[in-house]
């Protein structure tokens, strides 16, 4: 009998090591610089490619066998959410705009996510890198396409989520998150890396995720908690790339510091106004509520955050720009945002509400220093005209910032009684911004942001109506053509929560005699 | 300082006037925020500053129990966040109002609900 | 110094895993928040899939814990045989 010899299996290194870096090589027919035209312009050195550490080493298969698992899970329980009618197991019919929110505002850039990682996946000489990018694209497509299914079972019952792709491209506050990531996706490689892997994926992810996943577990929405942590586990890899990818730039070449800290401070910035839609979704959209904007920012910006740069300091990096300003808006964005949605709710597929008055308590607790002397005044104003049967609802459209594109709601730092207004004048024209922060990001690329697209303008350049609209014509009502350029369904998908389709179904279904 | 790019990166501006019917003019009414952000409208550069407040600002600022007590007279005027004063005979234009501007006005002695700046 | 952590779904899966990890990293502590098992160990801690292994008696091939894993924090090293995460450099 042959005795068999056992050929030695390769270690998970190893393996890795051939899978990956082993398929890469130094091209010979084309010059290095043509097959990768991306990875020098913006000014980055990278000396040892071999000094990129991955952080996970999955091999594709071991991607796909792991991945196709947790789908198998995850649509299990999306079934059985269906098959049990789990959308009657949430707390109040208005948390459901939280879902609302998200799949508007969010789930889109989970697509643009995939693009641009596609896109680098491509442009980076070191193969370990191309890996990390090409797995986070298909994980991005991935959190795309389950955001969609899980909440698609609510878009069976309730209004605002049916057209969320059209929107997008169109309605006011989506250009907000929408131009975030086309200015990441239109940078260089380096600089999407810096934008969305490190500052939005390791920096301040935890207050994208946990607001709305404990929120959905917080308010019976077991769909939505399901999917959160199916992601999450994405999520770890994402945050260790973003981690990984600035430790590597910072210690490639000194003169990568500067260009690496001018990144931090403008996508720190981007970021931190991009998430005013989530302090508000945290304070004024889950009828039970988990903890406050102001609690969140504290334990995973002000602590984790505080740590991290610490950490960093080494490579000679200090905290973002707007680092002191976001800490000090902590008590107040919330409400401003808030207040923006309640003014143009007319123009918005989503629902608004004056609180209950347990839940402005809750708001005065948690916000000792600023919601009884700003922002309760208010509410309760407008929860006034509204008995009255004069509910305000804006019909002038807003200023926005031409960098962020949020309207110009926020305040002078440090004194919340006046809107801070910031303008720069390039080449015969005036720009305004919402902040020195946004000013700056505008003033060191200015032929970048005199193309935003801001929604505002463009309504009264006449580029949001519809093909064939004639504004000439009698009764011509403006912002009756802008919705339907939107494709909202006006008195069903808009205006306040109270008398809406959402309220009358939920109630009668849950079998509320009021 | 310009985009670092690959390749000549300049653009014309997508706000420029000749894109808009009028003058684009923002107004914000200082000291009152139950009206989110200072709003932006285009107005005809020969409009008369005066008919701002008698005719402009009362769709827009009518719903707030202030805008009623307005002393015109007394409102105090800032662009670009300098003490300006217009003269409400004089069209926009005349008073030196260009495409973008911003202004703001304040109402001294009114700050809004119960005083909370909203 | 600072603790290094991960957190998996709190389900049977990620069970003999957190088991293994509590045996093998004294320092390590357990917290539950909703629907999660999270560990918080000083500086450093190892899963070791022998460990694993012993708990559940059969095979189990260490990146098998991606399935469950939601978070983490530290520098990783991983292997066929173990996956440590610390802070050093």
């Amino acid at each position: 009998m042959d005795t068999r010899v056992t050929s030695k299996k390769l270690g998970l290194k190893e393996r890795y090591a051939a899978m990956t870096r082993g398929l890469g090589w130094e091209t010979t027919y084309q010059p290095m610089d043509k097959v990768f035209p991306y990875d020098k312009y913006e000014g980055i050195k990278i000396h040892d490619w071999d000094k990129w550490q991955d952080p996970f080493r999955l091999t594709m298969e071991a991607y796909w066998k792991y991945q196709g698992e947790k789908e198998k899970k995850l649509y299990a329980v999306i079934e059985a959410f269906a098959q049990n009618n789990g959308q009657l197991g949430v707390t109040d019919a208005r948390y459901i705009n939280a879902l609302k929110i998200f799949i508007q505002g969010v789930t889109p850039l989970e697509y643009y996510a995939h693009r641009g990682f596609a896109h680098v996946g491509r442009q980076f000489t070191g193969e370990g890198a191309r890996v990390a990018a090409q797995m986070q694209s298909v994980d991005e497509l991935r959190h795309y396409q389950t955001e969609t299914h899980a909440i698609s079972h609510y878009n069976k019952h309730f209004n605002g989520m049916h057209h969320s792709n059209h929107w997008f491209d169109r309605v006011w506050y989506l250009s907000v998150p929408k131009s975030f990531f086309e200015d990441a996706c239109t940078g260089g490689p380096f600089e999407f890396l810096t934008a969305v892997s490190f500052s939005f994926e390791y920096v301040l992810t935890n207050l994208l995720f946990v607001p709305f996943m404990s929120g959905a577990a917080n308010n019976g929405d077991m769909s939505t908690v399901t999917f959160g942590f199916s992601a999450q586990s994405d999520e770890s890899r994402h945050m260790t790339l973003g981690i990984e990818c600035i430790k590597f730039l910072l210690e490639q070449d000194p003169d990568n510091v500067p260009i690496v800290q001018r990144w931090i401070d403008k996508w720190f910035w981007r970021g931190y106004r991009l998430l005013s839609i989530v302090a508000m979704m945290q304070d004024y959209m889950l009828p039970k509520r988990v903890m406050s904007w102001k609690e969140a920012w504290e334990m995973y910006a002000e602590e984790s955050g505080g740590a991290l740069f610490k950490d960093l300091a080494r490579y000679g990096i200090r905290e973002p720009a707007g680092w002191k300003q976001a800490c000090e808006g902590k008590a107040h964005i919330s409400h401003q945002t808030w207040n923006a949605f309640y003014n143009y709710n007319a123009a918005a597929p989503i629902h608004t509400w004056v609180p209950s008055d347990e839940e402005l308590n809750w708001l005065s607790e948690k916000y000792p220093e600023s919601f009884d002397q700003y922002y309760r005044p208010r509410l309760e104003h407008f929860r006034e005209q509204q008995q009255a049967g004069n509910r305000f609802y804006s019909k002038t459209l807003p200023m926005l910032c031409n960098t962020c594109q949020i309207p110009m709601i926020f305040t002078e730092e440090g004194d919340a009684s006046q809107i801070c207004y910031r303008e720069s004048d390039y080449k015969a024209y005036k720009y305004h911004f919402c902040s020195d922060h946004c000013k700056s990001i505008f003033d060191h690329e200015p032929e970048k942001y005199v193309q935003s697209w801001l929604p505002v303008h463009q309504v009264y350049q006449g580029n949001c109506f519809k093909p064939g609209t004639d504004p000439t014509a009698e009764g011509f009502d403006p912002l009756m053509a802008v919705l339907d350029f939107y494709e909202m369904n006006v008195g069903r998908d808009n205006f306040d929560f109270e008398g809406s389709e959402d309220q009358k179904n939920f109630a009668a279904w849950k079998g509320d005699t009021k | 300082m310009s985009v670092v790019a690959l390749a000549p990166y300049e653009f014309e501006p997508r706000d420029v006037r000749e894109n808009f019917p009028a003058p684009l003019i923002y107004i914000g009414w200082d000291q009152h925020q139950l009206f989110c952000a200072p709003i932006c409208l285009p107005l005809p550069p020969g409009t008369p500053f005066g008919a701002l407040g008698a005719a402009v600002l009362p769709g827009i600022y009518g719903f707030h129990p202030d805008f009623a007590k307005i002393d015109w007279t007394k409102v105090q005027w800032f662009k670009s966040g300098q003490p300006w004063t217009p003269d409400p005979a004089k069209s926009l234009a005349d008073n030196g109002l260009q495409h973008k501007d911003a202004i703001r006005f304040r109402t001294p002695g009114l700050s809004g609900i119960q005083g909370s700046f909203s | 110094m600072s603790d290094v952590f991960i957190a998996f779904q709190a389900n049977e899966e990620s069970r003999p895993v957190i088991d293994a990890i509590v045996a093998d990293n004294p320092h390590a502590v357990l917290s539950h928040p909703t629907g999660l098992v999270k560990v918080n160990a000083p500086n450093a801690l190892t899963i070791r899939r022998e460990t694993i292994e012993g708990l559940i008696g059969r095979s189990f091939d260490l990146q098998q814990i991606h399935v469950n894993l939601v978070t983490i924090s530290g520098y990783i090293d991983e292997d066929d045989d173990q996956l440590t995460l610390s802070w050093k450099h």
